[in-house]
């Protein structure tokens, strides 16, 4: 669930196709999104889980993501 | 009384600056700031300090609309960027401008400083004390920045903008207005500070330079601005499809585009000039307020609603809705 909610933001913000965004994607080298995307994508995260991020570093695949995310919510 | 806005002017200074001239002084290269910023060019004084520019954007403001400096009852110029601490900015352009000795002050709310001038000065008309009234935003960004710093530096450019203000018993401008402030936030961008030090201390002395934290500052603007942006036009009972054109602060056109995606309007409605002055602070809003009233973009007196929208250190930002 968590994953299809940041697959949704992601394909939003970036104009993608749902099968070009999975749990191994790299932001940069697959989507060839800059660091402003990632900015706008963690942005809407934040709002949609209600959660604060507060670091872009490590956050290179959407599995990272998902992971960071997870464990946030599990700590509510 | 009411207050009208009567016309507009700017001035930039002449010495245009592109991407490719900077990449020769600094590790950058135009493609990357064109797609991170949409920023191609900036103009950068060569000596000309901000009362200058202020000063000829005001004769500029005065020749369009046929008032003289004379007429003027106050100046108020928006900068973080002044010529010194004293004589306020404000006082150089009332000299400049050869006005009479009225009221003049400097007004610092950063990157949202001409949305703050322009609503204390619309107060200032609607009380009636005042017949016109110069509003003007201006800055010599090119000073404060770290050249050496290729994150900050590409960013920012010089120039100056304002209106004039005139009060009429019926013909009135301003809509409304939000404006806000959060100084905890305040040290996500920072510039001119100096440090205590007097005959008991001794402190290291800063640079001054301004610092921003990127990533805080685009959250920031993202959140702030379309919130902003809808209090304001529907606290006056209008709608977003009311609204000709959004005038907001250029900060980054990729800042544009993420507002107007939160907003769910098209990236078009809001204007843009940021790719060939980029980032003039408090000059922005003005400049391209008279860009779009030069080339008949938007024409006053033709009763159509705009959004002026302003944001950046301080925090600050603010919006006002606009009849023409």
């Amino acid at each position: 669930m968590t994953f299809e909610k940041i697959q949704a933001i992601i394909v939003d913000q970036l104009d993608k196709e749902e099968s070009e965004v999975q749990l191994e994607t790299n932001f940069r080298e697959d989507l060839e999104a800059d660091s402003l995307d990632l900015f706008q994508i963690i942005n809407d995260i934040e709002d949609e889980f209600d959660i604060k991020i507060e670091s872009e570093e490590g956050l290179i695949t959407v599995q990272n993501i998902v992971t960071f995310v997870e464990a946030e919510l599990a700590k509510k | 009384m009411k207050a009208k806005i009567m016309g507009a002017g700017s001035y930039t200074p002449q010495k245009k600056v592109s991407n490719a001239m900077l990449e020769e002084i600094m590790d950058t290269n135009d493609e990357w700031i064109k797609s991170r910023t949409g920023i191609e060019n900036r103009h950068i004084s060569e000596g000309e300090d901000t009362s200058i520019l202020c000063g000829k954007a005001a004769l500029d403001i005065l020749g369009k609309t046929g008032i003289s400096a004379k007429e003027i009852d106050f100046i108020i110029v928006a900068t973080m960027t002044p010529d010194g601490s004293s004589p306020s900015t404000a006082c150089l352009v009332q000299d400049f401008i050869g006005a009479k000795p009225v009221m003049a002050f400097d007004v610092n709310a950063a990157c949202s400083g001409f949305i703050y001038a322009l609503s204390i000065a619309e107060k200032l008309i609607q009380s009636g004390a005042y017949q016109y009234g110069l509003v003007l935003g201006g800055e010599v960004m090119s000073k404060i920045i770290d050249w050496q710093d290729r994150s900050t530096a590409v960013l920012f450019g010089d120039g100056a903008g304002g209106v004039l203000l005139g009060a009429s018993e019926t013909e009135n401008s301003f809509l409304g207005e939000d404006i806000h402030s959060d100084g905890s936030r305040g040290d996500s961008l920072t510039a001119g500070k100096r440090a205590v030090s007097n005959f008991q201390l001794e402190q290291a002395t800063e640079n001054g330079f301004l610092k921003m934290e990127g990533r805080a500052i685009f959250d920031f603007a993202i959140r702030s601005v379309p919130e902003s942006i809808r209090t304001v036009v529907e606290a006056s009972n209008s709608t977003l499809e009311d609204i000709d054109c959004i005038v907001a602060h250029q900060a980054n056109y990729r800042i544009l585009k993420a507002i107007a995606k939160k907003l769910k309007i098209p990236v078009e409605k809001f204007a843009t000039n940021i790719a060939e002055y980029g980032n003039t602070s408090a000059a922005s809003i003005p400049i391209l307020l008279d860009e779009l009233l030069t080339n008949g973009d938007l024409v006053l007196g033709s009763k159509k609603k705009i959004v002026l929208t302003g944001f950046g250190g301080g925090l600050t930002w603010g919006s006002m809705l606009i009849q023409l």
